[in-house]
């Protein structure tokens, strides 16, 4: 198991990758900035899963907030708005 | 370089959501069904079931309904992990499909 590198309230800023293969972190918040809401838990990794691999170390999954006018550069909703993705450890540095 | 897969359609504009009931026919619920017993059985990963969707390409994709893109996946997974063999399942189709002719 790999440890879990962030507590709730860090900055992190997701990776901007565009790898091939089986991927859970959305296109639209790669290279954005958001905030650690909580660690959901450590599982093994999907896109070792993905290619028929054991997927260990398991990885933390966190629950990451990002606002939701840093995401969509036209929303016209409220600035407090926010979007929440769950995000796996390794994809996410700190900011 | 591909950056955004053709299934990563997250915020994408997409139009109205078409609200309409419906039921599953009966080889959709044999897919379900194949595909937790596999999983069940360690044969296959739903991480698996989701790469070989994601493979599709973006026509077949958008052409092909839920569980049309399941048993697809599921063959493609069968085939990757040598369940089968393409030539076993190339025959059984045949078999298959000359059953459903009677």
């Amino acid at each position: 198991m790999v440890d879990a590198r962030f507590k709730p309230g860090a900055k992190v800023k997701v990776r901007k990758a565009f790898p091939l293969g089986h991927v859970r972190t959305p296109f639209y918040v790669r290279g954005l900035t958001g905030t650690i809401e909580r660690l959901c838990g450590t599982f093994p990794n999907p896109e070792e899963l993905a290619q028929m691999r054991d997927g260990l170390p398991e990885q933390p999954l966190y629950r990451v907030r990002f606002r939701q006018k840093d995401v969509w550069p036209d929303y016209r909703g409220s600035a407090k708005d926010v979007v929440e993705v769950e995000i796996f450890q390794h994809w996410l540095e700190p900011a | 370089m591909i950056e955004r897969s053709h299934h990563d359609m997250g915020g994408l504009r997409a139009g109205k959501v078409k609200r309409t009931e419906h039921d599953y026919a009966d080889w959709e619920r044999r897919v379900d069904a194949m595909v937790q017993l596999l999983r069940f059985d360690g044969k296959m990963t739903v991480d698996e079931l989701r790469k070989n969707i994601e493979a599709l390409p973006p026509h077949a994709y958008d052409a092909m309904s839920y569980y049309e893109k399941w048993v697809t996946s599921l063959a493609q997974t069968l085939l990757q992990r040598g369940v089968v063999t393409t030539d076993e399942l190339a025959k059984k189709m045949v078999e298959v499909e000359k059953r459903g002719r009677r």
